[in-house]
């Protein structure tokens, strides 16, 4: 069954009008003959740069915004005129949005929202007794959500969004701002839910740690037009997607070539300071820094991962070609 | 899926209750600040009848109406806004609810936007001004000769909720609004407020573009003046009937028949399908 299924979905903004000519406004299209279909139990990764169209699709997927033409459903129901049965179904975490009670008991706002999804006074119980001991929530249940942390508050919108069961879940940007700990846990928690339930997941995310952990398609959207749709790997081999490890070597040395799997970016310092790339589908870090170690002596060093933002010009530059 | 109606009606109730409960337990959590709230209320209840006070103490007739009468028109027009305030004022933060996101967030709820929009809030300092309200309506009741029956009860009953339902929607009139002026605040509220003031005056005294804002657009002048002359047996303003003040629940049909199509529309333009 298609979860969402869009087709010649377009959004078009029109401006204010001009002061000079009344009759002309700005346009932007933000999403643009869009066609798009997700299968239950998918874990797909919605990415793109900032203003690419990414909200806007959600916010039509979900019954905030109305297309300008096209047509779309989320999980079989028209987001717009059967808003409040597809509510029932999906689950929605905007990272920048709260859907608790900034005043109230973490716990509070649960019960409130079970009420508001009518569960029942059993199911409330389980549900949540499940949800707090797998988001590790036991600690700050009875915090007031406007004293936790940021990594808390996440932990709690993504169980507030999953106490009614979604069969759906949305996530706008749910690891921002998280330090790396509470990233890694909440995308455990993600695996596990969609394992055990079979949850569908859709993910926007400026994180490459994210599309890699969680999702195994990736959608890649430019100009409100869909210029990637594919695997990781997929994605790897179109961008060359690569990780760089930075050494800082005892001595200045000459730089780095020739080294089996890795290339040699640049060198800073004089030679101190080395970067190479290497593409994680063919070799490891731990390979990469034996062959370095045996032409140098190591004293520090850092991998770092490819930038969503660079994949995601990579992929532009290769579709506008 | 059948459900029981009865089951289904608990069910839709249980979720806006529980929204209304953390509200008044909240309020009630910080004691000494909900206190000062209430008597704040009170005080600007009392310095708005003060007002009225200091007129009549320089005329003993205002378009007809003496302090005893005017008593009633503001007792029962306060109180029917005052009780209109705790169900919908909070109607007038939807500018920050829409900024904050938090209106995104209702629609990711299975209840309809208007409903959850009144029930996100329930200031209980509000309270204090119904309080006002009904003090007035009492004293004004037992000042004025009054010939009691089913009808005069019937009437006062009708006049309350009537008013009650004019001024709701004018605070949803004033929300739907909003979606379109962008900090339009100040002009949703002039005639919100603006009416307020108004429906506690004889409309006789109004000048005639008042009349039709305050008389058949926004139509305030059914929540006290007229039921009150009709109560009083004092003639209409331009020699209208007096019993123009049954007719107060046509006005309120008026009112929420505008306040819902200016729902509707603002909520057509925020979703952007134009309007």
């Amino acid at each position: 069954m298609n979860v969402i299924k869009a087709e010649g979905l377009t959004r078009v903004f029109t401006g204010r009008p001009d002061r000079k000519n009344r009759l002309r406004r700005s346009r932007h299209v933000a999403v643009d003959h869009l066609d798009l279909s997700v299968e239950a139990g998918e874990s797909v990764g919605y990415i793109g740069a900032n203003g690419a169209g990414k909200s806007t699709t959600i916010k039509m997927l979900v019954g905030i915004l109305v297309p300008t033409s096209g047509m779309v459903t989320t999980v079989g129901l028209h987001p717009l005129k059967q808003r409040r049965a597809l509510a029932r179904r999906i689950g929605v975490v905007f990272g920048q949005r709260s859907q608790l009670w900034w005043d109230l008991p973490v716990r509070e706002s649960f019960s409130i929202l079970s009420a508001i999804h009518g569960l029942s006074a059993a199911d409330e119980r389980t549900r949540t007794a499940e949800l707090v001991d797998m988001l590790e929530m036991g600690e700050f249940l009875t915090t007031p959500v406007r004293q936790l942390s940021l990594g808390q508050r996440m932990r709690a919108e993504v169980a507030a969004a999953l106490l009614h069961r979604p069969e759906l879940l949305i996530l706008d940007e749910p690891t921002i701002g998280l330090d790396v700990l509470s990233k890694q846990r909440l995308r455990e928690f993600l695996v596990t839910q969609r394992r055990e339930h079979g949850t569908t997941l859709l993910l926007t995310t400026h994180d490459m740690g994210d599309v890699e952990r969680l999702c195994d398609r990736i959608l890649v959207v430019d100009h409100g037009r869909l210029a990637f749709d594919g695997t990781l790997d997929g994605l790897a081999r179109t961008v060359g997607a690569r990780r760089e490890l930075v050494v800082d070597l005892a001595t200045a040395t000459g730089d780095l070539v020739d080294l089996d799997g890795a290339e040699h970016v640049r060198s800073e310092s004089g030679g101190l300071r080395q970067r190479l790339a290497f593409d994680p589908q063919r070799t490891t870090a731990a390979r990469v820094l034996a062959a370095v170690s045996e032409r140098a002596e190591v004293l520090d060093l850092s991998i770092t991962e490819p930038d969503i933002e660079d994949v995601v010009r990579e992929i532009y530059r290769a579709t506008r070609r | 899926m059948a459900e029981p109606e009865e089951r289904r009606r608990a069910r839709v109730l249980r979720a806006y209750r529980a929204v209304l409960a953390s509200r008044a337990r909240s309020q009630a959590s910080h004691r000494a600040s909900f206190r000062m709230d209430l008597v704040g209320a009170v005080l600007v209840g009392l310095i708005e009848f003060t007002e009225i006070w200091v007129l009549y103490s320089a005329t003993d007739q205002i378009g007809g109406f003496t302090l005893a009468q005017i008593m009633l028109v503001f007792g029962l027009s306060d109180l029917a806004f005052s009780l209109a305030d705790l169900a919908a004022g909070h109607c007038d933060n939807l500018p920050q609810y829409v900024r904050a996101g938090t209106l995104d967030v209702f629609f990711l709820r299975p209840q309809p936007l208007l409903a959850q929009l009144m029930t996100s809030d329930l200031s209980l300092r509000r309270i204090g001004r119904c309080l006002v309200g009904a003090t007035a309506l009492t004293v004004g009741l037992v000042l004025n000769d009054i010939d009691w029956g089913i009808g005069t009860v019937g009437l006062l009953v009708l006049a309350l909720v009537s008013g009650f339902v004019i001024f709701t929607a004018q605070f949803v009139t004033a929300a739907g609004l909003q979606f379109f002026l962008i900090n339009g605040s100040e002009m949703t509220n002039a005639f919100v407020y603006g009416g307020r003031y108004a429906a506690t005056q004889p409309a006789v005294v109004w000048p005639r573009a008042l009349l039709l804002v305050f008389g058949v657009i926004f139509p305030v002048a059914f929540t006290a003046y007229l039921p009150v002359s009709t109560l009083l047996g004092v003639p209409g303003p331009l020699g209208l009937p007096t019993w123009l003040g049954w007719c107060a629940p046509v006005a309120a049909l008026w009112a929420v028949t505008v306040a819902g199509l200016c729902w509707r529309w603002g909520l057509r333009h925020y979703r952007g399908a134009g309007g």
